[in-house]
């Protein structure tokens, strides 16, 4: 190779290839895009708050939706983030048969969540058009679900590359992100049932 | 040697060339336009876009003047008027101010300036483009059918409900927001990276030039401001559409909460449109006073804090709701307070040309136009912080005239000086000075013209959005000549138009470095060739190619038979790590094609998602899935980190 005119030079031959966590530039991606949703949901939430202080019968003339439902769904989504870690590990050592597997717990775990939100909107004892707060817990449940159905998407087609061989050092640093972003959608998850759920009772 | 004479990269030989084209190259034809992920391919396209949306917006301001120019006058309906008044001020903030200032100068600038090969993430930037292009013809389109949105840019409520809007025509707005947004967001994430992990080595955080600065606040702000309007224009969409009672005061719904929502996005977006401005102002000063900025770390500071701030003046857009008083005062003291980063600012430039020695090259008129403007606009500005003020002269031409000066002075004065700046480095060519005063004459002339009477005309009560006013109110003459002024900004946008196509093929060759300025961008060929840097520079300070030492050093070590790109870690820049940036792809627009459907069709079948979901998410997997010798080729050189 040609060399540059005699000067000095920063070598950075050595430099890896595959890094995992904040030095990851997808890392810093999948962060900003957490930011841009989560400001969303919690525009809502606070919406949600705000017709709270505009009525005093809450939750206005229909009872607040069926406990059972919203706490097994939030149980299942707390149980998910054992497999999500384990993946995070897994990926971090370049096992990718763990990884596997991982991906593939995880997936089923998004799958049973996804069918228990089915049940949580069926028991939301109100359809979205009988008021402000119905159409409020209708949305902020369907926001979510939005997120919950992409990363459980997304977890499948990652399980199905794991099984390919197309998986090299940046597609692992893809499986620990993807755990990451499942954090987000169970933290989002336990404070929206929180709110759609608790605060139709407590407050 | 002089400042500006440092070869911090110097030239490639042609094998060398030839070697990184084939790389970075971008693919052409007309298969290949729908592939490219080049920044500056683009960056370009926003910039280009985004003018014809300014000129067609311009349009129709031209023809509501000339509908006001006279009282009683009969050339626009109430209907149409409705519609152009609508369609223009989304257009100028939504498909012009936004994707121009913050999109296209931030996309085809942001890399060069930073001295990398591509922006971080260069398929979501495509992504991004295509999806505020199908935005802009979707808003369009309505116009175009004679039903275009008619209820003011900001829609409010209850009249933009179902209630009193029947029809598409509020839903062509309310799904442009969604467009639009979105493509904005995507490019914030492209920048915010960019910024923050794609520096050159020695570019530490206080070395960054004030631009990145910017455009990194901005990214900030468009994160946490735009989900607000997305939202809120998403609750209006679905309470016409699917029968929420959002904003339904019968059924618990509340107006204000749209109001709210909306200037929570609002006012932070008057910033976003206004900080490139500033950024672009000070870029200009420093290249021209040929010295470094005065008050680097004021201007960070500045700069930050009005992000910050821009946050908590919102409920000023909304005195005359009848709030609680001893909010207004809390808004009222920091809409005031946002004067003070923003007088930092002022002082700062002035005291850089103070003591610079000024070359007062034509990109300074249009800054010199920027302080005379929107110094004013700010005045008024001050006067509508007063509630007593702003409640006597609310929706009068007022405050048409307040927005205007801080809007087109804070915005269209430094983007023309910034086209005059930088077209040279995208095309080569230097553009036509004679011409460009002509430009600058009729457009600050015609602008003082038109918006400078209109404070009068709201003093004297002119309302705003009125399509036509009765002879006796005796606003005809002041009108006539506000009328005047706008044909003169047109014909000033017009010369510009003629400047730039007979500059492209007879403007003087520019040379990499026309203005002897000091960042990066200026190191490197006009216009740059797609692997932007044929050696990976290193910085030395703010100035890099002022400051860079008589032997700067280049990056070696960075792979070129692949897109290989270094990234640095955030504060100081020192190398970390190499990453791929992504091939040329076509799936970024076979997925905006697929989000436009489903946006589209959730407009008239909210039902329709259950299915047009499903391309979108085949789109986006085809967009991931890895190739396979991309795959084996770094599976054989990866090495992982210790």
């Amino acid at each position: 190779m040609e060399r540059v005119s005699e000067r000095p030079v920063l070598d950075v031959s050595d430099l890896p290839t595959v890094v995992f966590g904040p030095r990851n530039v997808v890392w810093l991606g999948t962060i900003l895009f957490m930011l841009i949703e989560g400001t969303m949901i919690a525009m809502l939430w606070a919406s949600y708050f705000y017709y709270r202080t505009r009525s005093s019968d809450w939750p206005p003339g229909v009872f607040p939706p069926v406990l059972k439902w919203g706490i097994a769904n939030s149980i299942v989504f707390l149980v998910s983030l054992a497999p999500a870690a384990w993946i995070r590990r897994r990926a971090r050592t370049g096992d990718v048969v763990g990884c596997r597997v991982g991906l593939m717990a995880l997936a089923a775990f998004g799958l049973v969540n996804t069918a228990l939100r089915g049940f949580e909107f069926a028991n939301l004892n109100c359809r979205w058009s009988a008021n402000a707060y119905a159409s409020t817990i209708w949305v902020l449940m369907g926001i979510h679900s939005a997120h919950l159905l992409t990363d459980v998407i997304e977890t499948i087609v990652l399980a199905a590359l794991a099984f390919t061989d197309r998986v090299e050092g940046t597609r692992l640093a893809d499986f620990d992100e993807n755990s990451m972003y499942w954090y987000f959608v169970v933290g989002v998850a336990l404070v929206t049932n929180f709110i759609v759920y608790g605060a139709s009772r407590l407050f | 040697m002089a400042i500006g004479e440092v070869p911090v990269v110097p030239p490639p030989s042609a094998m060398r060339h030839a070697r990184l084209l084939s790389t970075w190259g971008e693919p052409p034809g007309f298969f290949g336009w729908f592939k490219k992920v080049h920044h500056t391919s683009i960056g370009t396209r926003f910039i280009v876009t985004a003018f014809i949306f300014f000129v067609l917006g311009g349009i129709l301001a031209v023809l509501m003047r000339l509908q006001l120019a006279r009282p009683e006058n009969r050339f626009l309906g109430p209907d149409k008027y409705n519609q152009f008044f609508t369609v223009h001020g989304s257009t100028m903030i939504f498909l012009f101010a936004v994707p121009l200032m913050f999109q296209g100068f931030g996309t085809y600038l942001v890399p060069l300036i930073v001295g990398a090969r591509n922006i971080a993430f260069p398929r979501l930037a495509a992504f991004s483009y295509y999806i505020y292009l199908f935005g802009c013809l979707f808003f369009w389109v309505g116009l175009l059918l004679n039903i275009g949105a008619d209820r003011g840019w900001f829609a409010y409520v209850t009249l933009s409900g179902p209630d009193y809007s029947p029809g598409k025509r509020v839903d062509f707005w309310a799904q442009m927001i969604t467009f639009t947004e979105t493509s904005a967001l995507a490019t914030a994430v492209c920048l915010a990276a960019t910024i923050l992990r794609h520096r050159a080595p020695g570019m530490s955080l206080n070395r960054m030039p004030m631009i990145l600065w910017e455009k990194l606040v901005l990214s900030f702000m468009v994160i946490f401001a735009m989900p607000a309007v997305m939202l809120s224009s998403s609750m209006l969409l679905l309470d016409r559409t699917v029968g929420t009672q959002f904003f339904n005061p019968a059924e618990g719904g509340d107006v204000l909460l749209y109001q709210h929502l909306f200037w929570f996005f609002g006012h932070p977006d008057v910033y976003i449109i206004f900080l490139p401005g500033t950024a672009i102002v000070t870029t200009l000063v420093t290249c021209f006073a040929r010295r470094h900025i005065f008050g680097y770390a004021a201007l960070v500071i500045s700069t930050i804090s009005v992000g910050f701030i821009g946050f908590g003046v919102w409920v000023h857009h909304m005195f005359a709701t009848g709030l609680p008083q001893l909010g207004e005062s809390f808004f009222t003291a920091a809409t005031l307070m946002i004067v003070v980063p923003t007088a930092v600012q002022f002082f700062c430039w002035i005291a850089t040309l103070w003591n610079g020695r000024v070359q007062f090259k034509f990109p300074m008129w249009w800054v010199a136009g920027f302080f005379f403007v929107f110094m004013i606009g700010g005045l008024s500005g001050l006067m509508l912080a007063s509630v007593p003020v702003d409640t006597q002269v609310h929706d009068t031409f007022f405050v048409v005239a307040h927005f205007h000066y801080v809007l087109i002075g804070g915005a269209v004065f430094p983007m023309f000086g910034a086209l005059y700046f930088w077209i040279p480095k995208m095309t080569g060519r230097m553009m036509n000075d004679h011409l460009g005063k002509w430009n600058f004459w009729l457009f600050f002339i015609g602008f003082n013209l038109t918006f400078f009477t209109m404070h009068f005309l709201g003093l004297r009560g002119m309302t705003r959005r009125v399509y036509t006013y009765l002879p006796e109110m005796n606003w005809g003459a002041l009108n006539l000549l506000a009328s005047a002024g706008g044909l003169l900004m047109a014909a000033g946008v017009l010369v510009f138009i003629v400047n730039f196509f007979w500059s492209r093929n007879n403007g003087r060759t520019a040379g990499a470095d026309p203005w002897r300025a000091g960042s990066l961008e200026w190191a490197v060929p006009s216009p740059p060739p797609h692997y932007n840097f044929a050696e990976l520079p290193t910085v030395n300070g703010r100035e890099a190619l002022w400051d860079a030492a008589p032997r700067q050093p280049v990056v070696i070590g960075v792979r070129e038979d692949m897109r290989e790109t270094l990234v640095t870690d955030t504060l100081d820049a020192d190398p970390d790590h190499k990453m791929d940036s992504p091939e040329p792809s076509v799936w970024p627009f076979w997925t905006a094609v697929a989000v436009s459907v489903l946006f589209i069709g959730s407009v008239f079948s909210a039902k329709s998602v259950e299915y047009t979901s499903i391309p979108v998410a085949i789109t986006i997997i085809a967009w991931y899935w890895p190739r396979w010798g991309e795959s084996q080729r770094r599976k054989a050189t990866e090495i992982w980190s210790e």
